[in-house]
């Protein structure tokens, strides 16, 4: 009973301070000094770099969408909604869940071990020591270097995905690419956009923020740091789709199907 | 290397600038994270011009102490004031500007490894958005100080753990600051190392005077800061004669969290705490 009372006490502190480091974080943008080549080179790091893993995963999801969607369509005799079905189901959930969660495994772990490595060598006391705010020096910029990155990867895969979903009903199925791309694009409207494009805003933040939050809080040397690593890449996958889940009702009550 | 100083013969040089404020005060602070108190009911204060040697053996609170007067961690109880001003409920916006008028030394360094030691020396001033000549000139002025000039362009990583140090005391003296915290600067190296590490303390000591607080474990680098001084004709140090000390160098020691003794070499070599006589022999 007392180990349930502490682990709930952690629970809600935790709580507490995410909320108030990922506050700080955010509200850092309006106040200066604000560290623009920092955020260039974490756009890189997270964009460019994520790039070749979200299109392969994008492209290959697609295809496996329209593989095993085939055959449950092919027994309604609907084989022609494939592309409606392959470009909805990519662009509003599996674009910006995938992509969330492959920058998460890349980029979350990448960011909690090097902020972990840093509290332990106590570079980040130094920096504080030197007067510089480490949040603002290191975690704003990778905040929204990951939410304006996670954006434009997310239409990559959308983008792949499609792709993926047509090569696989062109050169598997036997289908016409034609008839693919046009439902596709015409039972696309912009309420479905819409919801693909929100979502990765809100994924890039969770992703940075944990991902900082848990390489901030390090301790216990470099265990820490791969205890730190394993949380970060945890919380921040589970919190993507548990997010997903709420984005997906809020917008579904907004825009009914 | 340098003897352990006989007591009954010790006499101190006259100190300068007696009466002024103190730069770092400690009123009856404790200190606990999740536990029993690290420090207790700890008072003192460092005046300007003052280097005091904070002694005590591992684990006993002396980075705590370090970081609790530079702002780095926050007291339980009591007060703390720098340079003047009560940091105690400071904010961390406002301890940020304070912060960088104090220069700190880490106890491995603490260098960021992926900058080069120009970027890592010249960290403030490439904050601040210096030019880059000016940085340049600062930078390897600082590392002359301390004897690695060639070092401008190297990665930490290439470097010695002793070389490190020094990067981490030009890093720390480069913007003058109005007090220094050495913590463990010593810690790890070998004997030889150890002195030039001291030397280059007590170098900073007699050219700038800066106040300073230095943690360390090694007596004789304590010994070593107080029966020397830096001779800037020869560029070395030198003993002072047989029997003075360093009168701005004065001695605090802990155990187990309390603070045991403040004072003089001569009161710290005729103290007759049971724990300090353990802790000298």
């Amino acid at each position: 009973m007392k180990s349930l009372e502490s682990t709930a006490k952690d629970l809600v502190l935790t709580i507490q301070e995410y909320s108030l480091f990922a506050g700080r974080a955010f509200t850092n943008l309006y106040r200066r000094p604000i560290y623009f080549s920092e955020f260039l080179v974490q756009a890189d790091i997270i964009g460019v770099g994520s790039a070749a893993i979200v299109l392969l995963s994008g492209f290959f999801t697609g295809g496996v969408l329209a593989l095993q969607s085939a055959a449950t369509l092919s027994a309604f005799g609907a084989t022609a909604v494939t592309g409606r079905f392959v470009s909805l189901s990519m662009i509003r959930e599996l674009g910006p869940v995938l992509t969330g969660v492959m920058v998460s495994g890349r980029n979350a772990s990448s960011m909690a071990s090097e902020l972990g490595s840093m509290v332990v060598t106590e570079q980040i006391d130094a920096m504080r020591a030197l007067g510089v705010d480490p949040i603002r020096k290191l975690v704003t910029p990778r905040i929204f270097a990951c939410i304006s990155m996670l954006f434009f990867l997310t239409i990559v895969a959308d983008f792949f995905g499609i792709l993926g979903g047509a090569a696989v009903t062109v050169f598997m199925n036997g289908q016409n690419g034609t008839q693919y791309f046009s439902m596709a694009y015409e039972n696309l409207h912009y309420p479905d956009i819409l919801q693909g494009l929100v979502k990765p805003l809100f994924f890039g933040y969770i992703i940075a923020s944990i991902g900082c939050f848990y390489g901030m809080r390090t301790a216990g040397g470099t265990q820490g740091v791969g205890r730190s690593t394993i949380s970060a890449v945890v919380t921040s996958s589970v919190l993507i789709i548990f997010v997903d889940f709420l984005i997906s009702q809020v917008m579904i009550s907004l825009f009914p199907l | 290397m340098t003897d352990t100083p006989t007591s009954d013969i010790l006499i101190q040089r006259p100190a300068p600038e007696a009466g002024a404020a103190p730069v770092v005060v400690f009123r009856n602070v404790t200190a606990a994270f999740d536990g029993p108190p690290v420090l207790d009911d700890i008072s003192f204060s460092v005046g300007p011009g003052e280097t005091r040697v904070l002694l005590g053996p591992a684990g006993v609170g002396k980075s705590v102490l370090l970081k609790l007067a530079n702002g780095l961690l926050r007291p339980t109880n009591g007060a703390i004031e720098l340079l003047g001003e009560d940091i105690t409920h400071l904010s961390e916006q406002r301890l940020f500007s304070l912060r960088s008028r104090v220069g700190m030394v880490f106890q491995e360094g603490a260098l960021f490894d992926s900058l080069t030691v120009r970027d890592n020396v010249g960290y403030q001033f490439i904050q601040e958005r210096l030019p880059e000549e000016k940085i340049d000139r600062r930078v390897r002025k600082a590392l002359r100080f301390v004897e690695l000039e060639d070092t401008f362009s190297l990665f930490p990583s290439s470097l010695s753990g002793g070389m490190r140090r020094r990067v981490a005391i030009a890093r720390a003296l480069i913007s003058q600051p109005e007090l220094i915290l050495y913590d463990s600067p010593t810690g790890g190296l070998d004997p030889v190392t150890s002195t030039t590490i001291i030397e280059l303390i007590i170098k900073e000591r007699d050219v700038y005077r800066t106040p300073s607080i230095l943690v360390t474990h090694r007596l004789q680098d304590a010994f070593t800061l107080c029966t020397h001084r830096f001779d800037t004709v020869k560029g070395r140090m030198v003993a002072l004669p047989k029997g003075e000390t360093d009168p701005t160098t004065t001695f605090l020691m802990l155990e187990e969290g309390r603070l045991i003794f403040d004072g003089s070499l001569h009161e710290l070599l005729n103290s007759t705490n049971p724990f300090v006589r353990e802790f000298l022999e």
